[in-house]
């Protein structure tokens, strides 16, 4: 562990000299991305990171210890940041592996002409590095994953709005694969809506539904029922000549439940049930 | 009679199935099928998909693009190591379900190809074959 104190002792003293060939190493590295960060902020995470480093190297060189715990912070938060700025991996973790150079110089200077003790240190040092290298590969893919997950709820619930059309009549256009767990949001939205409303005529349209198996079939027909059940009806919309084919061949039976090609002869249907008439004006002329 | 391509991927989660359609939606396409041929052929993968998922507790989808002298199709094989089907008569009956569905997806998805094939053994798994020409 001596051999480890005298390590940090040596970072400490040279930090300037090292820290100015890091930063030479980080600016000419062609992954770094000068257009999203500022040389004088790299100064500064660099300074701080290698405080941390040097601390952390004189009381261990096994990065799961404890005392790298402030290291891995620090690199986690930087990689977080760098993920969210749009940087790419490689690009993130070339912060941490350009600091090797330096520190090898350093090993060098030290120990000399002893090949023996050269390779045991340089290897100890590469295992390090590469161990906080992987790490912050490791912090930016799940930040990504995070942003993922996120946006995969979003798109949940923004793929399925429920609309008014007119008074009374609500239209449900659905876009995407209608799995169960979709279904389940689609059918709360749209009973909601029902009951806020009062609607009396409720237009699902699956114009934008790829594949119409029996599964989807099913949910379709569940969702109608629902709705029957709330006082309202349904009507499908935007059944495409191949879509009809299929759902005919399948043996699915969708007599109960009124149909349409398109969205346009689904309103009117629900307009005629209400009684009301949309009908171009006469022309003045 | 020549096979162009082939593709091999497993059926573990509904992601592997939205994918697994893409891919044999992709092939009919390439393979020159109409609308209506593409929008059965994939229908039925996806029936069968999720049966290998749901019933055989996930397995694999080979996906091959069929030359036969003119002919051009697309062929479909769904394997997994499940418990099986113990009456294949009975699981192919309009109606007939173990876990709520409609009970069409065994039978409708054999009106929806050309070629249709299955074998099953009690404790093995299942293999289900399609083909759908041009």
């Amino acid at each position: 562990m001596g051999q480890n104190m005298q390590l940090a002792e040596e970072i400490r003293k040279r930090q300037d000299a090292i820290l100015k060939d890091w930063m030479a190493y980080q600016v000419s590295a062609l992954t770094l991305r000068r257009d999203l960060v500022k040389e004088s902020e790299l100064r500064e995470t660099s300074r701080q990171f290698l405080e941390l480093f040097s601390e952390a190297i004189g009381v261990s060189t096994d990065t799961s210890s404890p005392s790298w715990k402030p290291v891995k912070d620090s690199l986690a938060e930087i990689s977080q940041k760098r993920a969210a700025q749009g940087f790419s991996p490689s690009e993130t973790a070339t912060f941490v592996l350009s600091l090797k150079q330096p520190l090898f110089d350093l090993v060098q200077q030290r120990v000399g002409q002893d090949g023996k003790r050269l390779a045991d240190m340089l290897w100890e040092f590469t295992k390090l590095l590469d161990h906080l290298g992987l790490y912050t590969t490791e912090v930016y893919q799940e930040s990504r994953e995070g942003v993922i997950s996120r946006q995969q709820q979003e798109l949940m619930e923004l793929s399925t709005p429920v609309v008014q059309l007119w008074d009374e009549v609500l239209a449900l256009p659905l876009i995407g694969t209608l799995d169960s767990a979709r279904t389940q949001v689609v059918m709360e939205n749209l009973l909601q809506r029902v009951v806020e409303t009062g609607a009396r005529i409720a237009i699902i349209d699956i114009t934008g539904v790829p594949t119409v198996d029996t599964l989807v079939a099913q949910h379709l027909m569940k969702t109608v029922a629902a709705t029957r059940l709330m006082g309202a009806d349904c009507i499908i919309s935007g059944i495409r000549p191949q879509i009809a084919q299929t759902i005919v061949h399948l043996g699915v039976n969708l007599n109960d439940i009124v149909t349409k090609a398109t969205l346009a002869d689904a309103f009117e249907v629900a307009l005629a049930r209400l009684g009301a008439t949309v009908s171009k004006a006469a022309s003045t002329s | 009679m020549a096979v162009l391509r082939d593709e091999l991927i497993g059926l573990r989660s509904m992601d592997d199935m939205i994918k697994a359609r893409q891919l044999v939606r992709d092939c009919a396409i390439f393979q020159g099928l109409s609308l209506v041929d593409q929008t059965k052929i994939v229908t039925a993968a996806s029936e069968l998909a999720r049966n290998t998922l749901v019933h055989g507790g996930g397995g694999e989808m080979r996906l091959q693009a069929l030359n036969d002298g003119p002919r051009r199709g697309v062929k479909v094989i769904f394997a997994d190591r499940g418990p099986g089907i113990p009456n294949i008569e009975l699981a192919m009956k309009d109606g007939y379900t173990t876990r709520g569905g409609l009970g069409l997806g065994l039978s409708g998805s054999k009106r929806l190809v050309n070629e249709f094939s299955i074998e099953s053994q009690s404790g093995k798994g299942t293999t289900v074959s399609i083909v759908r020409w041009k």
